[in-house]
């Protein structure tokens, strides 16, 4: 059922590259005051669309637009209303999705340095250069924007720190591989764990993991205002077609909390320190998986041989999580199971798991498939990279707080970020477990009358080590819910802009 | 064993005076949708034997839909409904209700239009009662006093485990066991037996579980000459029966969302038309009585097909078999609750809801329909309504919890473990 291909030209760089090599960058949080000047600098505006590019760009720079900021250029009602709900709403919008996101306590929005009730921006300007060449161009950016009537709200800088995340963890190691030649088929189970997501669950206009097209704006008319066509609707347009959601979090991280807490816990032995870190976040410091690497290869994993080595594992070779616990936290972002559980293969088996019988232990089935819960980050450090001997130090007046601007694209904001968040990194009853939330990212805040500060560590032949009152490590400072449109969307916003 | 039962008590406002029960119905609450134990008018807490119970206005907001059938309109008096899901028998339960609630309940039903101000509480509930079609129960024969004892008994052993260190799971048992038994000396700790199973309820249920089968057997010549007549009848009604899933509205949205996710365990009360005609109403009628029969013997250890996030549900007709309710009581979120659903259970959820208004559509009843995700969430959303008080008697303990502190409990009253067995045992803590 291929239609057309996937169109790079149209879709915005992010999507496609992480942009690796353009180490500095910044994002420009940005509130809207002259429709018409805004709809100006809009339509010109120099993005990077998903063309592979030779030789690879100095600069990139991508546009992202809160529900707000697509009103205030003029986007009527009745397309507004084609947009997802969360969206629509906002991350810091309700009170019940803040509850969800674990938004409480410190971590309100009410609280946020940005993004919270009457201070979400308009628009989000992504600025990505190679070293030295950021402040320059950055410069020159933020004059053209006071120029189209843009005011400044804030710039969230970030800090090139080698590849590493605040903790001094390798990061960005595990990234689905989207199918944008379209050869995928879902229209059965899925058996076995891949890594390979159709183009659907990251690019609106096209079918997700459901074999179904994710709501979006539809015009009705072929190809009105440019807009490309819609796939699945006959002779409508497709305002979302190439474009996505982008999801932003500012989370600050305590490094030297972090540490000093597993100091103590070890009592200041240096390599058991190492262990019980990686044992929280579920990876090696290096990267490489707790899990040996298996010898079947997972579709969407490799060829690249450090992707192998790091990516060639599922759970099922640690099904009692003694080498990686089952509250780690790179375990709950991706728990790597199928649509049934393992060993189901054969007609039969699937028939009697369908009915649910064949169980082989209490703690069967706990998880949902990954497949429609999967995530393409694009995060960046920010702030203080700390040395090892640092981290263990308190921290000096005036330092600079260090944290990552996480960053996910996804097509369904409420199936994939919101779940992941909700159900399996906040929730302290993840896969069994009982009082604990994500070690890094979980508030500890109680539910339910329980304190949720625990972190298990499945003991081979023992009772499970249980650490106690474990503190916040993490803090949410700001975020947002954007709409990262495609090229022709964009510039279809921005003649709109221009004669409201 | 201790068998549960559950009541609905189900009567149609007094015409203008529902925004007055509303508040009424909130005032018990100690938090939006979150009944308060010790509230003045109906003390949930004080009635050891209750493991949930709700009031929700029964309001059919999608009852237009009709038209597009040609239908008559159904009619649109909203309804008080009030659910209760227990340990015992019902009757037990309504004298329980009388005890301690009589006065609350009088001041809630006085909104009920046949609720006359002299009339005798026990019968009017009793006359008003409306049983399902299908109920589930997690776990058959556990009882709220088990679930609380048992998760005190797993609470005081992991405080315990914390200062037992490098011992081997045998010697943990025995420590552990030894610990118990001083804890319940000194009433600290209470496990109490099982008590011996009603035998008029066994009487019933074996009879139950070995009739229906033999019912359809003798019908099933019968059903196998009728089946080529109905796949042709599906098939026809399958391909004309429009879907009706728009988006729902903001305002309905909030209030949904403001009564959720506030402890880990969620209420869901769905209310709907079945589609118009015999052959629908027939067809679920059937389903729900066969699902009833897998609920009632098969499913009752923990998990309904793939599903093992649900507590209590029922299915319940109402107004001689055009409506149908769905009340259910699960852990997590909705997306959650919806997802599992969609991916693990399309079928069933397929079977019994494909023969509601507006559904996502079908093929051979099993396919297609929820796996539609999006126009299947919006359906159930549009159909879903704010329950006004939801009690939870054993808040922040999900399913997978009771059945984990139940195991730990049997390791330590079991006499004697193998290794194999102490091995798994360890593992629950």
């Amino acid at each position: 059922m291929a239609f057309t291909n996937a169109d790079y030209r149209d879709t915005q760089g992010l999507v496609r590259f992480g942009y690796a090599r353009l180490t500095e960058a910044c994002f420009l949080l940005l509130r809207i005051e002259d429709t018409a000047a805004a709809g100006h600098w809009l339509e010109s505006a120099p993005v990077a669309t998903a063309e592979e590019q030779k030789p690879p760009p100095e600069r990139a720079l991508q546009i992202a637009l809160t529900c707000e900021g697509l009103r205030k250029l003029g986007l009527p009602d009745d397309l507004l209303q084609g947009f997802a709900a969360e969206f629509l709403s906002g991350m810091s919008g309700d009170e019940n999705r803040s509850r969800r996101l674990g938004d409480v306590g410190v971590n309100a929005p009410e609280y946020w340095q940005w993004g919270g009730p009457n201070d979400v921006p308009d628009l989000v300007a992504l600025l990505y250069a190679q070293p030295g060449l950021l402040e320059e161009w950055k410069s020159s950016v933020e004059a053209g924007l006071t120029r189209s009537g843009f005011k400044l709200l804030r710039c969230l800088p970030t800090t090139d720190m080698g590849g590493v995340e605040p903790f001094g963890f390798v990061d960005g190691v595990s990234q689905p591989m989207l199918d944008w030649e379209r050869r995928r088929d879902v229209s059965g189970d899925q058996l076995t764990y891949g890594n390979v997501s159709m183009l659907g669950e990251f690019v609106l206009g096209y079918p997700n993991e459901y074999g179904k097209y994710t709501t979006r704006p539809i015009i009705p008319g072929h190809e009105t205002g440019g807009l490309p066509a819609a796939e699945d609707v006959e002779g409508h347009s497709d305002f979302g077609r190439n474009g996505t959601y982008l999801v932003i979090r500012q989370i600050e991280q305590d490094v030297r909390g972090f540490w000093q807490f597993l100091d103590k816990q070890v009592s200041r032995d240096a390599s058991k320190r190492q262990t019980l870190a990686e044992k929280m976040v579920g990876r090696q410091m290096s990267g490489d998986s707790l899990v040996p690497v298996i010898d079947q290869s997972i579709a969407g994993v490799g060829p690249d041989a450090q992707d192998i080595q790091r990516n060639q594992f599922t759970f099922d070779g640690d099904a009692e999580g003694i080498r990686c616990p089952f509250g780690a936290h790179v375990r709950r972002a991706n728990p790597r199971n199928a649509d049934y559980p393992a060993g189901t293969h054969d007609l039969l088996e699937r028939l009697i798991r369908l009915l649910g019988f064949g169980r082989k232990s209490i703690r069967d089935d706990m998880v949902a498939s990954t497949r429609f819960h999967r995530l393409l980050r694009r995060g960046r450090e920010y702030g203080t990279k700390l040395s090892p001997e640092q981290r263990l130090q308190s921290q000096p007046p005036d330092e600079e707080p260090s944290g990552l601007q996480f960053i996910c694209l996804n097509a369904n904001i409420s199936r994939q970020f919101e779940f992941v968040q909700s159900a399996w990194i906040m929730s302290g009853k993840f896969d069994g477990l009982n009082e604990e939330g994500d070690p890094l990212l979980g508030n500890r805040e109680m539910v339910a009358g329980c304190p949720v500060d625990k972190f298990s560590l499945p003991v081979a032949g023992g009772v499970r080590q249980k650490i106690q009152e474990v503190p916040p490590f993490t803090t949410i400072r700001g975020g947002a819910y954007f709409f990262l449109p495609g090229v022709r969307a964009l510039r279809y916003l921005a003649r709109i802009a221009k004669f409201d | 064993m201790t068998p549960q039962s559950n009541i609905m008590v189900v009567a149609p406002i007094i015409a203008g005076r529902e925004a007055e029960l509303r508040q009424l119905l909130s005032s018990m609450n100690r938090e939006p949708g979150l009944a308060d134990p010790d509230n003045p008018l109906v003390p949930f807490g004080k009635i050891a034997t209750l493991h949930y119970a709700r009031f929700v206005v029964l309001e059919d907001k999608t009852r237009e839909d009709l038209l597009i059938y040609g239908a008559p309109l159904p009619n649109a008096i909203n309804s008080l409904a009030f659910l209760c899901d227990c340990d015992g028998t019902a009757d037990a339960l309504r004298r329980d209700l009388v005890t301690h609630a009589e006065a609350g309940l009088r001041q809630i039903f006085s909104f009920c239009a046949s609720f006359q101000s002299g009339a005798d509480l026990l019968r009017w509930m009793e006359e008003h009662e409306q049983r399902a079609a299908t109920t589930y129960n997690n776990w058959l024969g556990r009882t709220a006093k088990q679930v609380r004892e048992e998760e005190a008994l797993r609470k005081a052993l992991d405080l315990r485990l914390q200062s037992i260190i490098g011992r081997s799971p045998r010697q943990v048992w025995e420590e552990l066991r030894g610990f118990v038994g001083r804890e319940k000396a000194a009433g600290k700790l209470t496990l109490t037996p099982a008590a011996p199973t009603p035998l008029l309820w066994s009487i019933k249920n074996l009879l139950d579980c070995i009739g229906v089968p033999l019912l359809l057997l003798l019908l099933s010549p019968l059903l196998l000459l009728y089946l080529p007549i109905f796949l042709i009848q599906l098939r026809i009604h399958e391909l004309h029966d429009p879907v009706i899933a728009p988006r729902p509205t903001l305002g309905h949205a909030k209030s949904l969302a403001v009564i959720e996710d506030r402890v880990i365990t969620n209420q869901f009360s769905a209310y709907g038309n079945v589609k118009p005609g015999l052959f629908r109403r027939w067809t679920l009628a059937s389903l729900l009585f066969a699902v009833e029969y897998t609920t009632r013997h098969i499913y009752n250890r923990g998990f309904l097909a793939r599903v093992n996030t649900i507590h209590f549900a029922r299915w319940v007709f109402l107004d001689n078999r055009t409506r149908l309710f769905f009340a259910s009581n699960y852990d997590g979120g909705l997306e959650t609750y919806m997802g599992d659903f969609i991916n693990k259970v399309a079928w069933g959820l397929n079977i019994v809801f494909s023969n509601g208004v507006g559904y996502p559509t079908t093929n051979w009843l099993v396919m297609g329909g929820a796996k539609d995700e999006l126009t299947f969430k919006d359906f159930l959303r549009r159909h879903q309504l704010p329950t006004d008080v939801w009690y939870d008697a054993a808040p922040g303990i999900t399913a997978y919890d009771m059945e984990r502190n139940s195991r730990i409990r049997d390791g330590i009253e079991q006499e004697s473990m193998t290794d194999d067995e102490l091995a798994d045992w360890i593992k629950l803590f």
